[in-house]
């Protein structure tokens, strides 16, 4: 017993960690990169307000999606729904005391964790049934699903059939923030559930998952459409500049 | 009908997607570049030695370069909503036509020498050696790409399959393996001024031979000025419009406009060519010299506006890059956008009532509009987003009296890519570039029978050219393809000014 608490204690610190250093290291680099052209896809915003909105609408509605194809809309955004509402309803694992959002979203977080391995199992059958995406599929996206799948079955049979301690998974991790785990419940399915999440924020930060932060990085979709109102310099761009001077508009130079 | 020698495709009303047929263009690459055309670019002239080594390096470099690169290589979860999206594989069947297999094709490469799955688990993640074969699939497959941006458009990511292919192409450049049509013409542009290798000379005995024939047409003495000094508008166009039908009929609506206008304007020898072939090769540098030209003819020139002709992938260069690449432009005047494209020019006379038209010119004409891809999802025209469709509409409705959109699906930021774009306009390409029109041909061909259109007007040099070539493999007539300016031209009614009448006289007299 004390094995497995300590084993799944090291196994979130672990993730935890990769997650995060990983995610940071990625988003800065990201950050860091320059964007030398203006390559906004157009019709684009003029105005950096009209970008917000535009993200906002990639990230919460999926609207270039929705144009491109409806069916895999349709499952990836009841798949993405359900997980915030799961995300969410999660929650309570890990604050003290329950925010009152978070208590109200409960019950609609048992309809996410269905919604999503519903869009999860449309995703998939995708892969089987229409050749070019079966074409494109690799073991790593067939994986990443069945990843994905598990986590949600798992979670839904603890709530429908095999019920688990929640309490005392609280207190578990309640107890990594102060370094002193408290003991974990031994029900397979839990253990299971737990390494799959561990294992899925483990390789988010070097798989397609980075998708997620790199929406926000995209320049066709977060620059301005301003290209003649304002000169636009990549940093290397300048040097580039200060080494073969542009041809001077002053008649003299 | 041409002769083809390989199966053109039945235009079906509806573009329809097909089962993919892997390898099914894995026949066709353009010829490759001769060390002659590839040394005045500042590349190496064949194969080099340890190319591999090179690539990967250049790879990297580009990745701290281009956040674009760096992104979208990382962020494809593989949604497939690209796969139905690329004219080339709706023409050719080809899955590496499709926009993510094309750029898996870098993917594949990325992933096994810059990221930790790659490298530890390649099969898992299907990350690949960068081969020969994998280089030789690159050439081949990056160019089946015209970098129209369709693909970009239907990502949830915005991944643009542009940026991988400008890359990819700059990665081959580097280790000696580049295209023979885009740098033979850059070499051109750096040599004599202009893609079609007109010398100055050549420039303005053709565009004396147009002043004598638009008098000749009209009665009215329209200028078509070169190099003249102090004129306000330096005029950059595409440098077929000096010569090839139907581009001239649009220089000729130019010159009329500008006339209409009262204002003096000028082409320049110097920079006798809007085109920038540094754009399809993905070189910053190529594309900044050939850029630089426009910024040496204002100056030299002293005009205080600069404004574009018809010309696709230019206008994109010219709208999005110049001012990166050639700015700033403070010593033009402020009162007006640098650069400015020809339609907003027409368009902003239109709307202050300055132009005069009979729209029964081309009443011999049922009229549709083909959106050229680099305008029309990457670049702008006017104030407000959207303009660069509206606005050439808004001129063929004010100069023709039959106007028919084609299909939704296939106009504006959903446009058809001519097929012949991002430097692929070139004969060893042309089963390529037949295939690649069937979509748009698709939907012209389905106004045709429903709404008895009998021509298309473009604003693209390379849409054209494109056109005319493979129109008559699909049993149409080539010259169903009309600049939009040539329009413009056939309805314009020009007011005669003092000195006209003059030189009427001695050949009444």
């Amino acid at each position: 017993m004390a094995f497995l608490t300590h084993f799944y204690a090291v196994l979130f610190y672990v993730a935890a960690f990769v997650l995060v250093s990983g995610l940071v290291v990625k988003v800065v680099r990201y950050a860091r990169t320059p964007a030398p052209l203006k390559i906004p896809t157009t019709p684009a915003p003029t105005s950096r307000s009209g970008v917000a909105l535009r993200m906002t609408r990639e990230v919460v509605l999926f609207e270039s999606l929705f144009r491109g194809n409806k069916w895999t809309w349709i499952f990836g955004w009841i798949f993405h729904f359900g997980l915030f509402l799961v995300t969410l309803r999660h929650l309570r694992y890990f604050i003290e005391p329950v925010w009152a959002p978070i208590a109200l979203v409960q019950p609609f977080g048992i309809y996410g964790g269905i919604a999503m391995v519903i869009g999860l199992i449309g995703l998939w059958a995708r892969r089987f049934l229409v050749d070019r995406v079966r074409y494109i599929s690799s073991t790593s996206d067939h994986l990443m699903l069945a990843l994905l799948v598990l986590i949600g079955a798992s979670g839904l049979l603890m709530k429908f059939v095999f019920h688990t301690d929640v309490v005392a998974i609280k207190s578990f991790f309640l107890g990594l923030y102060a370094l002193d785990p408290q003991p974990l419940p031994a029900d397979p399915l839990l253990l299971l559930h737990l390494l799959l999440v561990a294992l899925l924020m483990i390789v988010f930060p070097y798989s397609k998952l980075l998708h997620a932060p790199g929406l926000f990085f995209s320049p066709t979709r977060n620059q301005v459409d301003d290209p003649r109102e304002r000169r636009h310099l990549a940093p290397w761009a300048r040097e580039l500049e200060q080494q073969a001077p542009a041809a001077s508009s002053d008649p003299r130079g | 009908m041409a002769k083809a020698t390989f199966d053109v495709p039945e235009l079906t009303p509806y573009t329809e997607v097909p089962a993919v047929t892997p390898e099914a263009m894995a026949h066709s690459a353009p010829f490759v570049s001769k060390a002659e055309f590839q040394a005045p670019l500042g590349f190496p002239g064949e194969l080099v030695e340890d190319w591999q080594t090179r690539a990967i390096d250049k790879m990297g470099e580009l990745l701290g370069k281009y956040r674009s690169l760096r992104v979208y290589l990382d962020s494809c979860v593989k949604c497939g909503a690209c796969t139905d999206k690329c004219h080339y594989f709706l023409g050719t069947q080809d899955p590496k036509n499709m926009p993510v297999g094309r750029q898996d094709l870098m993917r594949k490469v990325y992933r096994r020498y810059f990221t930790l799955g790659g490298r530890f688990f390649p099969k898992l993640v299907g990350a690949e050696d960068f081969t020969k074969e994998v280089l030789d699939d690159w050439y081949s497959y990056f160019h089946q790409c015209s970098q129209c941006r369709r693909c970009s458009v239907f990502c949830p990511y915005g991944i643009d399959t542009a940026e991988i292919s400008m890359a990819a192409r700059e990665i081959m450049d580097s280790i000696g393996v580049g295209q023979k049509y885009c740098n033979e013409i850059i070499g051109k542009v750096y040599k004599i001024g202009n893609n079609l290798g007109l010398p100055g000379p050549a420039l303005v005995d053709t565009l004396e031979g147009l002043e004598e024939d638009v008098f000749d047409e009209t009665g009215v003495k329209v200028r078509y000025p070169i190099d003249e000094e102090g004129a306000e508008i330096l005029l950059v166009t595409p440098s077929a419009d000096f010569f090839a039908e139907p581009h001239v009929d649009g220089l000729i609506g130019y010159g009329k406009v500008f006339h209409a206008a009262g204002v003096s304007w000028t082409l320049s020898s110097h920079a006798s060519e809007a085109a920038n072939f540094g754009m399809f090769i993905g070189s910053y540098d190529n594309m900044r010299r050939v850029a630089q030209r426009i910024r040496e003819a204002a100056i030299a020139l002293k005009v205080k506006r600069i404004v574009f002709g018809e010309c696709g992938h230019a206008w994109r260069v010219a709208y999005s890059f110049l001012n990166t690449l050639a700015g700033p432009w403070d010593f033009l005047d402020p009162r007006y956008p640098v650069p400015q494209h020809i339609c907003e020019f027409t368009h902003d006379l239109i709307e202050q009532g300055r132009l005069t038209f009979d729209k029964s010119e081309n009443d011999d004409k049922v009229i549709t509009f083909h959106d050229s891809c680099n305008v029309a999802r990457a670049s702008r025209m006017g104030e407000v987003p959207g303009g660069q469709f509206e606005i050439p509409r808004a001129i063929i409705r004010a100069t023709c009296n039959h106007f028919y959109d084609m299909d939704e699906d296939t106009i504006r930021d959903r446009t058809f890519c001519c097929g012949g774009g991002g430097g692929l306009l070139t004969d060893d390409l042309i089963e390529l570039r037949v295939k690649g029109a069937k979509p748009r041909l698709d939907a012209l061909n389905n106004v045709m029978q429903e709404k008895g259109v009998t021509h298309m007007a473009a604003i693209c040099a390379i849409c054209k050219s494109q056109f005319t070539k493979v129109l008559p493999y699909y049993g149409m007539e080539m010259d169903q393809i009309v600049s939009l300016h040539q329009l413009v031209s056939n309805a314009i009614v020009l007011e005669g000014g003092e000195d006209d009448d003059e030189e009427d006289a001695p050949a009444a007299a």
